[in-house]
């Protein structure tokens, strides 16, 4: 990783976190304010759900060609999934506390999100209960496809069960994103920005769990 | 190739159920531990008036429970006893899976057959559409057992066997869960059978996808 890249992001965050609480907003009738956890909470809940498909992705990969390196990036990417989905869970729960009135309510879109940690949580304890490199890896992948096809199965059952509360559904019904500028700019550059963080993160996770295979193995 | 295959997978299936009926092992003390569930259900409700929507929910949860001790045992079994590498000399692993989804079907059917008898028998639970219930729960246990299968064939390498299965099962199960708990209840509460028709899709396609993906991934499970 080159110094422009994460002079990029140093910039990036710096004004989303700086914007996002200076910029004035539209009123958004029974949000307000409330609305900028968006610049913070949609970044988080993307890369957690980006970060489950990239560990489903390494995961196949790792087991057609049984390299290593697959394997250490599917975990890699699953342990900061799994700090990710824990701040997007955390930064719902305040807003939903404040919008809502309490932290958790059984949403549709906190249940998803429970699940997602469940999965990783599983995940994580099915690699502590293995001893041998080779069948963790395999195992795991294993487990982390088989999760990841049976997660689309919650677009389809969630609002059959009940109806979800989450401004995204309410705000463009229409499909369509029809956000006012300004806040689309900081939005759009908070996405980028958090998104290219994890990017950044991965590499030196993995970086750093080949230099700790390779101390192991001497 | 397909014949061959489903030939090896009867005689597997036979193989399991042969040592099944010589020890009866799993199904005594599967049939014993719904046994306790239910009645511990039936004590801590006492004469309190329940819904059908709480006892469908109660049911489920001792299915799920019941299952996670009884199928995991198929291939844990294989592995305590050191049968597997035999089995897996002897014939291919689509086969093993097939062979191993048939056992555990019947022996989930024949459970939870029992379990819905007793329960009916034990606390105040009434169906009002049979039919749409039968359907649903039946569909319901082809997802379990699809889901489950391939998770004890991954359990079964690892160490803490016991308390893992439920963990790992959970999340991949509860699409499933939900939906067959959401359908069962409206089946339960009277609602009609082609209401259900969204529910009784997911399952299907759930225990379709499920299925076939376990059959891909099998061979990494099984083959060292």
């Amino acid at each position: 990783m080159n110094k422009a890249f994460k002079i990029l992001v140093f910039i990036l965050i710096t004004f989303v976190i700086i914007a996002g609480i200076i910029l004035p907003i539209p009123n958004i009738p029974a949000l307000g304010d409330k609305a900028r956890v968006l610049y913070f909470h949609v970044p988080m809940s993307w890369i957690s759900v980006l970060a489950f498909f990239m560990s489903m992705w390494y995961s196949i990969r790792y087991l057609k060609t049984k390299s290593i390196d697959y394997d250490i990036k599917s975990f890699s990417s699953a342990q900061l999934g799994f700090l990710f989905c824990i701040l997007a869970t955390a930064t719902g729960s305040l807003w939903a506390k404040f919008n809502w009135g309490s932290f958790w309510n059984w949403d549709p879109r906190q249940t998803s999100i429970f699940v997602l940690l469940m999965i990783y949580g599983a995940y994580f304890a099915l690699r502590s209960a293995i001893d041998t490199p080779e069948q963790k890896a395999k195992l795991s992948s294993v487990y982390s496809i088989i999760a990841a096809v049976t997660v689309p199965f919650f677009v389809f059952i969630m609002p059959r069960i009940v109806e979800s509360l989450h401004p995204d559904p309410i705000i463009n019904t229409q499909g369509k994103i029809n956000m006012d500028r300004n806040m689309l700019i900081v939005f759009l550059t908070s996405l980028a920005g958090f998104t290219l963080l994890f990017l950044w993160v991965l590499n030196i996770k993995v970086r750093q769990e080949k230099l700790f295979i390779k101390k192991q193995g001497v | 190739m397909t014949a061959e295959i489903l030939r090896a997978a009867f005689l597997i299936f036979k193989k399991d159920l042969r040592s099944e009926l010589r020890t009866r092992y799993v199904i005594n003390s599967l049939l014993m531990f719904v046994l306790v569930t239910i009645s511990i259900i039936k004590f801590s409700l006492g004469d309190e008036k329940t819904g059908d929507e709480i006892l469908t929910g109660l049911l489920w949860i001792v299915v799920f429970f019941t299952s996670s001790n009884g199928l995991a045992r198929t291939f844990v079994k294989e592995e305590e006893k050191e049968t597997s590498v035999a089995l897996k000399l002897s014939t291919m692993p689509a086969a093993v899976i097939f062979g191993k989804l048939f056992f555990n079907l019947l022996l989930t059917f024949i459970l939870n057959c029992f379990i819905l008898i007793l329960f009916i028998l034990i606390t105040d639970y009434r169906v009002i559409n049979i039919s749409g219930f039968l359907i649903t729960f039946f569909l319901g246990n082809l997802g379990l057992v699809s889901a489950s299968t391939i998770i004890a064939a991954i359990i079964s390498k690892a160490n803490s066997k016991g308390t893992l299965y439920p963990v790992l099962t959970f999340p991949v199960l509860l699409p499933l869960l939900m939906t067959v708990i959401n359908a069962t209840k409206l089946a339960s509460l009277g609602v009609d059978t082609e209401k259900l028709g969204g529910e009784i899709q997911i399952l299907i396609s759930y225990t379709v996808v499920v299925t076939i993906s376990a059959l891909f991934l099998f061979r990494f499970v099984w083959e060292d």
